[in-house]
């Protein structure tokens, strides 16, 4: 089929053992309706869907009963018909075992179907409607990822050049692909023919990895005879990760998906095989996604087989049909053993990108052999297949040099596996990178947050800083205009100084008072000591230098008493004048704004009376209990505006009686 | 059973760290069998002593470091350091000689540095440089005649003597290394002239070495053999012997002033080098490109410190002179990542 088709292969990549012979050697059977569903609102990337039912409610096999939040979101169905016993938080399919929001669903066994209509032939239906009946059947990529289909094949339309249906399969253990292809090979190939109806791509490849040849040739059959060539089965070289759709592309395009980009930004995009398949189920036979296959296997199951699954049917119920012994289950995972994860509630519910369900016993997954010393042997650097340093990543990741993780790339790790692997030394790699992927991440968006406060508290800074500003220019202003005013007012009165005189004068009198009494009390002393007859004339004489000094003092002050005492007399005739002449104009000036000024009070006085009468008449109209508060409230304001206006006249009065 | 809840991936490949150890130890055999072959048990004796040095050294620090001792004895990396440093010194260096060096490896190398995968130099190459430089007598004067030119072969007992009593039986069966005698005769001497002496397999020009070139080649296949087996990868060896052979081509294409290039990549600790020293994962550089550089300087610095130095053999200085810069070649080799353009190089930008 693909002499001529020139493959590419991927860096690094091993070979596990495949363990899938167990569970492709019986066909895919039916698991049937067990007692409950519990149906998660998130089973897809996006925002979770909202519930449209409630508790008691009845619902048939395929009613919607959660709706799509926005576009990136799924619809949810009911799988089977019965009745809503439960809604609330249950435990779920989930990396670190969480809770998160369910329906649960009792079936009642009828299995009866809302009324569901196909599309026949879909060739004269446009794009857009089919797209619309992929998200009303809340279909999502169903390899794992859970990502919404319509979004995926609507954002790239027009501008594909190559669609890949991934068959590739390349995890161990996982073989709900391979029975697929071998069991509805035409449906699988009528839902790609849907997706290249919406796409209208130039190549559509199907690429299969080497190890599923009865798969191949169920493919090429019908193809054959469908008489389908449009679409190219490519076998690819088994060897893992060939399914991580980054390595799909490159091993049939030889490109590369850019950094933190989409496949579409190359013209490509990529679909699962079980999305393909139902597509076909939601376009031809109207039906939503309410089942899907998956893989029961692990040595602790009997049976290892693929399983027609109801979403939401809770493993448990997988692991009694299959007689699985729980006993001797060490490890249950869903997903496969490279990427998939652990549960530990056997509750925990089958949802739309379950694809396998690992029940393994000590012996098969035995628990994880004690860390040893990185020695940077560079094992994981040749398995890596996104091209980056295991080891170097490990060792900045363990030290937390978040900055030097980034350096390397570490947001292009894909979480394969590989490097954990083939390390020698038992070192859990990936969990290391998750755990720099999530600081990382943290890391961002405190930054973000402190970016934002920081940019809020300069802004708020600045806005202080301003109103300060103009604060001061204001109070400057008005200091200025004071300033001006006060300059004018003495300029009109000049002989503002006219108390300092008056000061100096009362100083200097006491100064005087001070010299006269100290030279008596000095007389007083000397006396007494002739009087005594002392003969320590030195003393005496001691005396009669403090007396002289006295004197002097007092003559000093009688006379700077005396020349103060003249100007005053001129300050006072000035000051008497300029009274005289200020008596005429100052006065006018002031005794208007105080007319002015008790003018205002009045009239406040006359809205405050004004405000009592109407709460006055309020109260009376309605008759309430306050009208004796009111009435002494409108009182007390009627007295008050008799008074302002009483205050106004007089001022008036004596203002013109002063004219 | 409770279940186990655990993080991806659940399945891992049987191929442990003591395994590669295993294997590398396996690798050597032929080697080491050459050498005793060659030149009599001494070797052997040189393992014993080293090993059971550093397994005693690595178990006390374990002890002192509080750490479950048998657990990291058997991820025989202690061992391995011991059978590189004993191959490398001369097969009848007196025993204190070895365990002074062996100790030094363990304690000093490894483990003051914080142990297995925290070591910046190669453990064994330390010790190997620290006996070199105190004891140049003993490290020199240490190796014995190939068999072939001697009259009996040295027996076990004999052996046993030299190393641990008397050094008198030692001037019977002493000779230069065939390098040694090259570089020094080669300033006085034309190559034919040199080649008279029978260390160099007579005079017929091929300049072969007794014994020396079966070493090389043991190593060489124990080498090619890891390499098969993915223990290591390519890049170290072959750019190490390319670089070697550019430079005596270069250089040497002269032997009457020159050793020549058959001589650098056979008769010294070449491959032992290339294959089993300068692979030491630890303190060699880690990214492809890296690796690449790292091999080819350490080529390099073998021919230079060989034709211009002092010291009759170079690889233990180049080995742990390129392991100075493995950690920074390290950080200008990133390979380029899936969906890049550019590799990044160089530290990360400061923000």
């Amino acid at each position: 089929m693909n002499t001529q088709f020139q493959l590419h292969d991927f860096a690094g990549g091993i070979h596990p053992a495949q363990n899938k012979v167990q569970s492709t050697s019986s066909p895919i059977a039916d698991a049937g309706i067990p007692e409950i569903l519990i149906l998660p609102l998130s089973q897809h990337i996006g925002a979770q869907s909202i519930s449209l039912v409630n508790v008691g409610d009845t619902v048939l096999k395929g009613q919607l009963i959660a709706s799509s939040q926005g576009f990136v979101s799924a619809n949810l169905h009911a799988p089977t018909s019965g009745k809503i016993t439960a809604i609330g938080d249950m435990s779920i399919a989930h990396q670190s075992g969480l809770t998160g929001p369910c329906i649960q669903l009792t079936p009642d066994q009828q299995d009866t179907w809302v009324e569901c209509a196909g599309i026949q032939d879909y060739s004269n239906v446009s794009p857009d409607t089919l797209l619309h009946t992929i998200q009303q059947a809340g279909i999502v990529g169903m390899g794992g990822a859970g990502f919404p289909t319509h979004v995926k094949a609507s954002a790239a339309t027009g501008s594909i050049e190559t669609l890949i249906l991934n068959a590739a399969e390349c995890e161990p253990y996982i073989t709900a692909d391979d029975m697929l292809m071998q069991e509805h090979a035409i449906e699988v190939i009528s839902g790609i023919s849907i997706l290249a109806h919406i796409l209208k791509p130039k190549t559509i490849l199907f690429g299969i990895e080497d190890n599923k040849p009865k798969a191949i040739e169920a493919v090429n059959k019908a193809l054959s005879d469908l008489g389908n060539v449009a679409i190219k089965v490519i076998t690819i070289p088994t060897k893992y990760p060939s399914g991580g759709e980054k390595q799909l592309i490159q091993i049939l395009t030889g490109k590369e998906v850019p950094s933190g980009g989409y496949p579409s930004e190359l013209g490509i995009v990529c679909h699962n095989t079980g999305t393909a398949f139902a597509i076909h189920n939601a376009v031809i036979h109207g039906q939503p996604l309410i089942s899907r296959i998956t893989t029961l296997t692990g040595n602790a199951c009997p049976t290892p087989k693929n399983y027609h699954v109801l979403i939401g049917t809770p493993v448990e119920h997988l692991l009694k049909i299959s007689n699985t012994n729980i006993a001797n289950t060490s490890r249950l995972v869903m997903g496969g053993p490279m990427m998939g994860f652990t549960i530990d509630q056997i509750q925990t519910p089958i949802v739309k990108a379950s694809n396998c369900i690992i029940a393994a016993t000590q012996h098969e997954l035995p628990d994880p052999a004690m860390e040893q010393a990185c020695i940077r042997c560079g094992m994981c650097t040749e398995a890596c297949p996104a091209q980056l340093l295991p080891q170097q990543l490990y060792w900045f990741a363990k030290s937390s040099n978040l900055e030097q993780a980034e350096n390397h790339n570490i947001a292009d790790c894909i979480e394969c596996g590989a490097c954990s692997y083939v390390c020698p030394s038992n070192i859990p790699l990936v969990q290391y990178y998750r755990f720099a992927k999530g600081e990382i991440k943290q890391a961002h968006a405190d930054k973000l947050k402190s970016d934002r406060a920081k940019i809020r508290f300069e802004t708020r800074l600045a806005r202080q800083e301003r109103e300060q500003a103009e604060k001061e220019a204001k109070r400057a202003a008005r200091a200025d205009a004071a300033a001006k005013k006060q300059a004018e007012k003495k300029a009109m009165v000049p002989a503002s100084d006219q108390t300092t005189p008056t000061a100096d004068l009362e100083l200097l009198q006491k100064k005087f008072d001070a010299a006269k009494t100290a030279v008596t009390k000095t007389k007083e002393k000397i006396s007494v000591l002739q009087a005594a007859e002392q003969i320590d004339s030195s003393k005496i004489e001691l005396m009669e230098g403090a007396l002289e000094k006295a004197k002097a003092k007092m003559k000093d002050a009688a006379t700077a008493l005396a020349s103060g005492k003249k100007p005053q007399d001129a300050a006072n005739v000035k000051v008497a004048s300029s009274l005289l002449s200020a008596a005429v104009d100052i006065p006018n000036k002031s005794v208007a704004d105080e007319i002015e000024a008790l003018k205002q009070k009045v009239l406040a006085a006359q809205t405050r009376v004004d405000k009592a009468a109407e709460r006055y008449n309020m109260a009376k109209e309605q008759e309430l209990d306050t009208i004796v508060a009111f009435q002494t409230g409108l009182d007390k304001q009627q007295a008050k505006l008799v008074d302002a206006k009483q205050a106004l006249e007089e001022f008036t009065q004596q203002s013109e009686e002063a004219k | 059973m409770k279940l186990l809840n655990i993080s991806s991936p659940h399945t891992t490949r049987a191929l442990s760290t003591s395994h590669v150890m295993l294997w590398v130890l396996a690798a050597m055999t032929p080697g080491i069998i050459a050498l005793t072959y060659f030149f009599g048990p001494g070797h052997l004796i040189q393992i014993a002593i080293a090993a059971s040095t550093a397994l005693i050294c690595e178990a006390a620090v374990m002890k002192a470091r509080k750490r479950p001792i048998l657990f990291y004895l058997k991820d025989y990396s202690a061992l391995l350091t011991a059978v590189l440093l004993a191959v490398s010194l001369p097969p009848y260096a007196p025993y204190w000689v070895t365990i002074i060096a062996s100790a030094f490896s363990i304690v000093v190398a490894k483990h003051l540095y914080g142990g297995l995968g925290q070591n910046p130099f190669n453990p064994a190459m330390v010790g190997f440089a620290l006996v070199l430089i105190s004891f140049p007598v003993p490290m020199t004067t240490s190796w014995s005649a190939p068999a072939e030119l001697m009259t009996a072969s040295i027996s076990f007992a004999d052996a046993m003597q030299v190393i641990f009593s008397s050094r008198e039986t030692m001037d019977a069966i002493t000779a230069a290394t065939p390098l040694d005698e090259y570089k020094h005769q080669v300033a006085i001497a034309t190559a034919t002239e040199i080649y008279q002496n029978p260390l160099f397999k007579g005079t017929d020009q091929s300049s072969f070495v007794l014994g020396w070139e079966w070493v090389s080649a043991a190593f060489l296949l124990g080498g090619i053999f890891l390499i098969w087996k993915k223990i290591y990868t390519w890049h170290i060896p072959a750019s190490l012997l390319i670089a070697l052979t550019l430079c005596s081509l270069i250089f040497g294409w002269d032997t009457d002033s020159y050793v020549p290039t058959t001589m650098h990549l056979l008769a010294g600790a070449t491959m032992v080098g290339a294959f089993f020293i300068a692979t030491d994962p630890v303190s060699a550089s880690t990214t492809p490109l890296g690796k690449i550089i790292y091999g080819a300087g350490i080529g390099i610095f073998i021919f230079v410190i060989r034709t211009w130095g002092a010291y009759p053999d170079a690889v233990a200085f180049a080995v742990l002179l390129m392991n100075f810069a493995a950690p920074f070649i390290d950080q200008y080799t990133q390979p380029r990542t899936y969906g890049h353009n550019q590799p990044k190089r160089g530290l990360a930008a400061k923000k």
